[in-house]
C-alpha cells in the first residue's frame, strides 16, 4: 500500500512541478531562441543530478528512526505550505494557477528584455530556463529523495518522476504549449494532503510514537487530512471571492 | 546568506509560525512517547490546529 501513496505522490508532485518548468521553456524558447532556452534546460539537468549524486547516498546512511524524524518534519512543513495554498485556492480566496497567463507574462517578460549573447547563446533565454527548471527540479528531487529514502525505495520515487518527465515532456513537445489543461490545482492539492499525510506519519514515528497497526493506519492519517482539509475549504469558502496576494 | 534564505524560503515558506507550530507538536510527541504514552493522536490534532491558524492569518 505504502508503494502505491510513494509511486503516486512522487509522480503527481513530479508532474505538476515539470508542467510549471514546461511553461517557462515555452516562455523563454519562442522569445530568446530554443538553443538559448535548451542549453538552459541541460545545464539546470546536470545541477540537479549532481545535487541527487551527493544527497541521495548520504541520506541511506542516517539511522532510520532519525532520518524519519528529520524528513517527516520538513515534508510536513513543506506539505503544509502546499495544501495552504491548495485549501485558500479551493475556498476562492487565492487565484488559481493559470498555465495561459503565466505563460502569456513570462512571454511578454522574455520578449522586452535587452539581447545579451555570449558564444551564441542569449543570456536572458539561458537564465530564464535554467532557472526555471532548476527551481522546480529542486522540488522534484526533494519529494523523490526524502520520500524514496524514508521507504527505503528511491528507485520507484525515481521512476515515478520518470514516467511524469516523460509524459509531460511528451506532451509538451507535441502540443508546443503550456499545458493549462491539466487540473494542475486538483493535482497540488493532492500533492499537499499526501506531503501532509507522509509528514505526520514519519515525523511522529521518527519522534517515537507508534501507529496503532503500524503502516496499515496510513490511509487512516490519509481520511483524516483529506477530511480536515475538504472541511476547511468549507469552512473558508466565501459566496464573492476576495483574492489574497500569492 | 541568499543560499540559506533561499533554502529557509523553500521548506518554511511564508508562514514561520507554522513551521514552529509542528516543530513544538513534534517534540511534544517525543516527549509523550518518551514518558510511555500513547502519542500518536497528537501530531494529526496538531497539524489541524496549524493549519486552521494559518489559513486563518493568511485570510485576515
Amino acid at each position: 500500500m505504502s508503494g502505491v501513496f510513494l509511486f503516486l505522490s512522487a509522480f503527481l508532485a513530479s508532474a505538476v512541478e515539470m508542467v510549471e518548468a514546461l511553461t517557462i521553456v515555452l516562455a523563454a524558447g519562442i522569445a530568446r531562441g530554443w538553443r538559448s532556452s535548451l542549453t538552459g534546460v541541460g545545464a539546470a539537468v546536470v545541477v540537479l543530478a549532481v545535487v541527487v549524486a551527493v544527497l541521495g547516498p548520504a541520506l541511506t546512511v542516517i539511522p532510520i528512526d532519525a532520518l524519519r524524524l528529520v524528513v517527516g518534519a520538513l515534508l510536513l512543513v513543506f506539505g503544509l505550505q502546499w495544501l495552504r495554498k491548495a485549501i485558500l485556492r479551493a475556498s476562492g480566496l487565492k487565484a488559481l494557477h493559470d498555465e495561459d497567463a503565466i505563460f502569456a507574462r513570462e512571454l511578454a517578460e522574455a520578449s522586452s528584455a535587452e539581447h545579451t549573447e555570449r558564444a551564441g547563446i542569449d543570456a536572458y533565454g539561458f537564465t530564464l530556463a535554467f532557472k526555471g527548471v532548476l527551481l522546480e527540479g529542486l522540488e522534484v528531487a526533494f519529494i523523490v529523495l526524502t520520500f524514496g529514502s524514508t521507504q527505503g525505495n528511491v528507485p520507484l520515487a525515481a521512476a515515478a518522476a520518470a514516467v511524469a518527465l516523460v509524459l509531460v515532456a511528451g506532451v509538451g513537445i507535441a502540443v508546443r504549449a503550456p499545458l493549462a489543461r491539466v487540473p494542475e490545482n486538483t493535482m497540488k492539492f493532492a500533492v499537499g494532503v499526501m506531503l501532509t499525510t507522509f509528514g505526520i506519519f514519519w515525523a511522529a514515528e521518527g519522534a517515537g510514537a507508534h501507529w496503532p497497526g503500524d503502516d496499515a493506519s496510513l490511509p487512516g492519517v490519509l481520511a483524516f487530512v483529506c477530511l480536515a482539509s475538504f472541511g476547511l475549504v468549507r469552512l473558508l469558502r466565501v459566496p464573492r471571492a476576495k483574492t489574497v496576494a500569492a | 546568506m541568499r543560499f540559506a534564505r533561499f533554502w529557509w524560503d523553500f521548506v518554511v515558506g511564508d508562514d514561520p509560525l507554522a513551521a514552529l507550530g509542528v516543530a513544538a507538536a513534534i517534540g511534544a510527541t517525543a516527549a509523550l512517547a518518551a514518558a510511555g504514552v500513547a502519542a500518536w493522536w497528537l501530531l494529526p490534532l496538531a497539524v489541524l490546529v496549524v493549519l486552521y491558524r494559518s489559513l486563518r492569518r493568511a485570510t485576515r
